[in-house]
């Protein structure tokens, strides 16, 4: 197993046209089962037409009708991101991974609380990872985002964090000491996103074929510590964690629109804190996150 | 992105907020025909900087006469003020607001700011303005009290109410109350800001509620629809390396240590910080090249870093995915050559295209040295600076 994806996940690119959505999405396709998992794409101008053969709909909802397609992934740019997000929830997607970097955190708000409402009327719940996220892989079976496929290989640690490259630098230490991932998952480094820390740790908590994870987090917002708690008590499964940003400056923002410290919960020491607190094997030198799992399992 | 109080104050007047009469200017004799044109006894001159902590600073003055505005303005034009949030440097005062004088009963604290943890909009306040919001949270939680907005809907009467009945406003100024929450509401929202605090808003002899500073911060992923926001912005005001790199696409942020370093990804880059304090030095900067670097933005970051003279010796972190080790290899080399590069240069380079990438390095004959983990670059950087 894994978790949210695998190599039977049928997927809508959204923004498949742009110079981006092309780029990422025929190196998705030459991973793994990605020929058969990319079954869509939406740009309502193009609509007939086909890319690297993959045909292309005028609308979320049709692409989904038409290929049962259940998860998207958008590349749309900022100011069109968020009415992305909108047009596959309201398509009932279970799964919506927007790679989309610099959108306005209000178009972010507006969006959130609508899919809040929507599940609170007993609409369909839609997942969201990211955004500003690298996406999400299962080795050996589909990569959705702009990872590079070939330093993952089929495994069972988990892998999650909001960094692209700190993700990266995770899973390539699991690669080269001879652990294989189960999945690896971008959350994203903007303030107001989808699915958190605590969820993908639920999933991997539940999923039979991981054995421990790594938890990667920065400075700014609760989320990891939320994660820790609900760890405390719920999982089962040995976890690896480190906090990024330890000499970040208070009221900086260190790249990410989310890592700003602004107050004294969210730095590095506080989160490493109370990682370490609910059980976690913390460490401050992130070299040796890999070695750190192989001991512990 | 901040702006100056006299800007916030424009902004919230604009969306119904009352403030008090004001003129801002940047000399001495301005400031004396700014305080005439007021008219009145008792003036207020307001040193304009983007850091908070002014008047404790010695920047905000109450003059009583022309002459005191004329001697204040020019104590408080042209100096550092140190502030703590300026750093010990202080930063130069360029700019004054010059303010008719209030009749302050009392204060009280308003703010609007996103919630990370509910994903609403929310609206603090509290009785005890004036003072160190984080003092107040910290010493008595229970005088800050928050509602919580749903953007969707915005901020309802009921909701301003409650907020400014619990923080005692008399019943007679509820309804002023109410529409300054709601004005600041809407600013916040109509501006993209990530922050707009009014510290103190003010209750008068009158019954007129009053905001009597402005703070606000800006969300930079909607600057692109904001231009009458953008046009506020004050170069003056902002880290020449920090916005010189922002012209590159770069993120950059100068820090403290000698260090400097140079990372794909925001996170790997705070990563990377952490490992050169880890193993017994500072970092000098946080610098993101991003995705998409080229031989030109290597080189344009290599010039920022160096550009700051505690630079002892750089770290450059890479972890290839899509950006690949080649790339940035020959992106270094030629920055090497560029800036004639004097000082130590540690490179570690992980993923695609590796060793292609230490070969470049390798072959170029420079002094590069080079490192499979991040703890062993950090390592022989911090021995070739010591």
């Amino acid at each position: 197993m894994s978790i949210l994806i695998n190599k039977d996940t049928k997927i809508i690119t959204q923004g498949i046209t742009g110079k981006t959505g092309q780029f990422h999405t025929e190196k998705c396709q030459e991973y793994a089962n990605g020929k058969n998992c990319f079954v869509a794409g939406v740009n309502p101008k193009k609509a007939g037409e086909s890319i690297f053969g993959i045909p292309i709909y005028g609308s979320v909802k049709e692409a989904a009708a038409q290929t049962g397609a259940t998860v998207s992934v958008i590349y749309v740019p900022p100011p069109g991101a968020a009415a992305a997000i909108w047009e596959a929830v309201e398509a009932d997607l279970d799964l919506v991974v927007c790679i989309t970097e610099g959108i306005p955190v209000r178009d972010m708000l507006v969006v959130r609380n609508k899919m809040l409402r929507k599940e609170a009327a007993g609409g369909k719940k839609t997942l969201l990872l990211g955004p500003n996220c690298p996406g999400l892989i299962t080795p050996d079976e589909v990569k959705i985002g702009i990872m590079p496929g070939h330093i993952h290989r089929k495994g069972r640690i988990g892998v999650v964090s909001r960094s692209g490259t700190l993700t990266y630098e995770a899973v390539g230490q699991l690669t080269e000491i001879g652990l294989g991932q189960s999945s690896a998952v971008g959350t994203g480094g903007d303030p107001i996103n989808g699915l958190k820390h605590i969820d993908i740790m639920r999933l991997f908590n539940d999923d039979p074929e991981t054995d421990a994870v790594i938890m990667i987090g920065e400075i700014g917002g609760p989320d990891e510590a939320d994660a820790a708690v609900w760890c405390k008590a719920n999982m089962k499964k040995p976890i690896v964690g480190f906090i990024a940003g330890v000499t970040a400056p208070a009221g900086k923002r260190m790249g990410h629109a989310g890592a700003l410290i602004s107050g004294g919960a969210d730095t590095a020491d506080a989160k490493l804190a109370i990682m370490e607190e609910c059980g976690f094997t913390v460490t401050r030198d992130p070299s040796e996150m890999g070695k750190l799992i192989k001991a512990l399992i | 992105m901040k702006i100056h109080e006299y800007q916030g104050k424009e902004l919230l007047k604009k969306f119904g907020v009352v403030v008090p009469r004001g003129v801002f200017c940047q000399s001495v004799d301005d400031a004396v025909k700014a305080a005439e044109s007021l008219g009145g006894k008792v003036w207020v001159v307001k040193a304009q900087i983007h850091a908070g902590g002014r008047g404790k600073g010695g920047g905000v003055k109450v003059a009583k006469s022309l002459d005191e505005v004329r001697q204040f303005a020019d104590q408080i034009l042209g100096m550092q003020l140190v502030t703590h949030q300026t750093g010990p440097a202080g930063q130069k005062v360029r700019r004054l607001l010059i303010e008719e004088g209030a009749d302050i009963r009392k204060e009280y604290y308003v703010a609007a700011l996103t919630d990370r943890t509910t994903q609403k909009v929310a609206m603090m306040a509290s009785s005890e303005g004036g003072m160190d919001i984080e003092e107040v949270a910290h010493k008595t939680p229970e005088k800050i009290l928050k509602v919580f907005i749903d953007p969707v809907d915005g901020l309802s009467d009921e909701q301003a109410a409650q907020l400014a009945n619990g923080i005692g406003v008399p019943a007679e100024s509820v309804d002023r109350a109410v529409a300054a929450l709601k004005g600041l509401y809407t600013c916040y929202m109509e501006t993209d800001a990530s922050l707009a605090e009014i510290n103190p808003l003010i209750l008068e002899g009158n019954g007129n509620i009053k905001a009597i500073d402005a703070k606000f911060n800006f969300d930079s992923n909607s600057l692109y629809r904001q231009p009458e926001i953008v046009a506020y912005r004050d170069l003056d005001e902002e880290d020449p390396d920090e916005l010189e790199a922002s012209k590159f696409d770069l993120s950059y942020i100068s820090l403290d240590g000698n260090i400097g370093c140079l990372v794909n990804g925001a996170g790997l880059a705070m990563a990377t910080m952490d490992t050169i304090k880890l193993f017994g030095a500072e970092p000098a900067n946080f610098l993101d090249v991003g995705g998409g670097a080229t031989t030109e933005k290597v080189t344009e970051a290599f010039q920022i870093m160096l550009r700051n003279p505690k630079v002892k010796g750089i770290l450059v972190n890479i972890f290839g995915g899509i950006m690949r080790c080649d790339t940035i290899a020959t992106g270094v080399v030629a920055a090497a050559r560029v800036t004639h590069l004097s000082v130590p240069l540690v490179v570690r380079m992980k993923g695609t295209n590796e060793d292609i990438g230490k070969k470049i390095l390798s072959d170029s004959g420079l002094p590069i040295i080079t490192a499979d983990s991040m703890a062993e670059a950090a390592t022989k950087i911090v021995a070739a600076v010591s």
